[in-house]
């Protein structure tokens, strides 16, 4: 994730998520979707990529640059900034909070020396919030990258980041 | 804390009391004494108007026994045969045909947990999700079969109908009319869609099934559109749920493999194909006119209504989407009749309602139980009481977009005729229960934040009120608020509700709106006495008087 993004990788890395699902409407956001797990992030050449060969003898799906990026930058889980290596999302919702959240988030945020949204220069994370994961039976939650980690105390904060190169 | 092994609840509403339901207490209290029980049992008062032909009557936990009428002299008998001897006693026993759909009615499963109702999940916990030949043998596709084989797309919207299933998502629209619109709309190709966007803060309910019993949800998509009339389908899934996807994709294969899906369905001229389409992370989408532009490869901005999906869904052709909860119930009543779905629940919201329990409690978890169980209940039983500590100060039932309830209110019974008089939103069924340290300014707080977040953008009411609202909320958590605060959020709060296009910037207001109405003094407190009552928000005076 997060390598240097070459104009090459791009092209061949559209071409196997628009194979993937399809050159229709419905395919767009999985395409991004895509796109955005294989390369950390959907960068600008991505979206010029997806217009020039969702179009084809074959489709007659026209989409804008700016309808791609307008989707790019509307869905939570697509970013078009490079992120860190590794991103954390911590859940913010009531449920965590009441069950001590706060305190959680405010030891991230000094741990890692981040507000929402920065990465931090070395590119090794990247701090984010999100929205409930349907994970309030084991609240406080947090993610980092696919992991999921629930009961999270604050005295565990840095054997989890520990865990991650 | 001791455990107590069980507990017993008298109910004292005017009537009982009026037939010695006072007596009648102090009678069960003398015999636990005299049978050196108190330790052992738990007693509590509760009321219950539903069951009004059997006052007063008593409920015995964990099995969930229910006697009545229950007269004073009664006492000593109950408790020497059901709590001292251990075994029901009979011929106090409630006739059972009264008791239907309240929670009392209920057989408790081997074990120590409480008893549940099942239906919608029923299988989930109990099949090997990725096997669809455990499913087969546990019912599944067996609805789908009698639907195709035996009854007409009109006869099965009937049954749905006259079963009185209503939308779970948290409107509580009457499922077989949806589908009745949908049938009765012009046009060859109509969708059914399958709403799994569970993004509610504080509800996994839908999760446990995605995960738990894939096949159901097939199973029922597929039944919805034999009698819609629809060929195409598509489960709309959030995208964090990457997990209930796969079991998803993989039950899709294996039904097409096994003829459930696809073509020619049970040697029938029934063909339909199911979709999986994974969101990207937008709670709007819940919404279902945003729910099937994001399908479409748009931004999730809600259309303006009417025209209904039922009418101009997907694709703009006639569209009914469902949510995943109210899906799971379709095989159930197609097997069993209307008749039998009915006998859960109260007669105005038939069936069981799935909840996630959370919060300062022992338990947190999903229950499934009858509509109409009080918040009492959920709290004492199923959530094993609140944490060491802990008092109930409220509740928020139904996510962020749900009521905020104190907890004089527990006492409701949770179903939608009950709650919609008592000014209270049934939600999702997510159930935050939250104690005396949890500062209401505070919460609201984080659920205006979320709202800010979420708001799609597309309507103004919503996008600048959400906003404004929040910077409100903030101002007072800092002790910075002004008494005219609270006449703006309430001018704020009526134009939102008013002129939001969809539900979003519509019940983004219902917190603000439960916490002037039932916390206006803990509110006050911030903003004239500068202080936060239970000490959780961190006050900081000193910039008022330097932005002043």
């Amino acid at each position: 994730m997060n390598a240097p993004v070459v104009e090459s990788e791009v092209k061949a890395v559209v071409a196997q998520a628009i194979e993937n699902h399809g050159k229709t409407f419905d395919a767009l956001i999985p395409i991004l979707s895509e796109i955005n797990h294989t390369l950390g992030y959907i960068p600008a050449e991505a979206i010029r990529e997806v217009k020039k060969q969702i179009h084809g003898p074959t489709s007659n799906v026209y989409v804008s640059e700016s309808r791609l990026y307008g989707l790019a930058s509307f869905y939570d889980m697509l970013s078009t900034q490079p992120r860190g290596r590794h991103v954390i999302k911590f859940c913010e919702n009531a449920p965590c909070h009441i069950v001590g959240g706060k305190a959680i988030w405010d030891a991230l945020r000094e741990t890692l020396e981040l507000e929402n949204g920065e990465t931090t220069s070395d590119n090794k994370w990247t701090l984010l919030t999100t929205s409930c994961i349907g994970l309030c039976s084991v609240g406080p939650v947090l993610l980092v990258d696919d992991d999921m980690y629930g009961n999270v105390t604050v005295e565990q904060i840095p054997e989890i980041l520990g865990y991650y190169e | 804390m001791k455990t107590k092994r069980a507990m017993i609840l008298v109910s004292t509403d005017a009537e009982s009391l009026r037939l010695g339901a006072n007596e009648l207490l102090e009678n069960l209290n003398e015999a636990l004494e005299a049978y050196q029980l108190f330790d052992e049992v738990d007693i509590a008062t509760i009321t219950d108007a539903e069951r009004s032909n059997i006052q007063p009557f008593v409920v015995v936990y964990p099995e969930a026994t229910v006697y009545g009428p229950v007269k004073p002299g009664d006492a000593r008998y109950l408790v020497e045969e059901h709590l001292y001897k251990g075994r029901v006693a009979e011929d106090l026993l409630a006739p059972p045909k009264t008791l239907t759909g309240q929670i009392g009615s209920l057989r408790a499963h081997k074990g120590y947990n409480p008893a549940e109702q099942r239906i919608v999940l029923e299988h989930a916990g109990r099949i090997d999700p990725e096997n669809i030949e455990d499913c087969i043998a546990h019912n599944g596709y067996e609805a789908l079969g009698k639907a195709l084989t035996e009854l007409s797309p009109e006869q099965i919207i009937d049954i749905v109908e006259k079963s009185g299933l209503q939308g779970r998502g948290g409107a509580g629209f009457l499922t077989g009319r949806k589908w009745k619109f949908v049938r009765a709309a012009k046009g060859e190709k109509k969708y059914v869609i399958c709403n799994a966007d569970e993004s509610e803060p504080g509800t996994f309910k839908d999760r446990i099934v995605l995960e738990g019993d894939p096949h159901i949800i097939l199973e029922a998509m597929a039944i919805a559109g034999y009698a819609v009339g629809a060929d195409e389908g598509y489960i709309y899934i959030r995208g964090e749920y990457g997990h209930a996807y796969r079991r998803l994709k993989h039950a899709i294969e294996q039904a097409e493999e096994f003829g459930f899906l696809g073509k020619n369905i049970f040697n029938t001229n029934f063909n339909f194909h199911i979709h999986l389409h994974a969101g990207a992370g937008a709670y709007v989408c819940g919404e279902e006119t945003a729910l099937i532009e994001s399908i479409e490869g748009k931004r999730g901005e809600p259309r303006p209504r009417p025209p209904y999906p039922v009418t101009r869904g997907l694709w703009d052709k006639p569209t009914t989407v469902n949510n995943v909860e109210t899906l799971a119930n379709v095989p159930a009543i197609i097997r069993n009749g209307p008749e039998w779905y009915r006998s859960f629940g109260t007669p105005s919201s038939p069936g069981t309602k799935v909840y996630t329990i959370m919060g300062n409690v022992n338990f947190s978890g999903v229950i499934e139980v009858p509509m109409g169980i009080t918040l009492r209940e959920v709290i004492n039983i199923y959530a094993k009481g609140m944490k060491p500590g802990s008092v109930l100060k409220l509740a928020q039932t139904g996510g962020s977009s749900g009521s905020i309830i104190p907890a004089a209110l527990q006492d409701v019974p949770m179903d939608f005729e009950s709650f919609r008089k008592a000014g209270v939103s049934l939600g999702s069924g997510a159930l935050l229960i939250c104690d005396q340290h949890t500062c209401i300014v505070d919460l609201v707080k984080v659920l205006l934040q979320f709202f800010r977040f979420e708001s799609c953008g597309k309507c103004t009411p919503c996008r600048v009120g959400t906003q404004r609202s929040y910077e409100i909320v903030d101002r007072i958590s800092k002790g910075q608020g002004k008494p005219e605060d609270l006449d703006t959020l309430q001018y704020l709060i009526a134009e939102m509700e008013r002129a939001s296009n969809c539900g979003l910037g519509q019940t983004a207001t219902v917190p603000i709106r439960d916490m002037l109405k039932y916390f206006r003094t803990e509110v006050e407190a911030h903003i004239l006495l500068g202080s936060c009552p239970t000490g959780v928000c961190e006050m900081n005076l000193e910039l008022e008087t330097a932005k002043v």
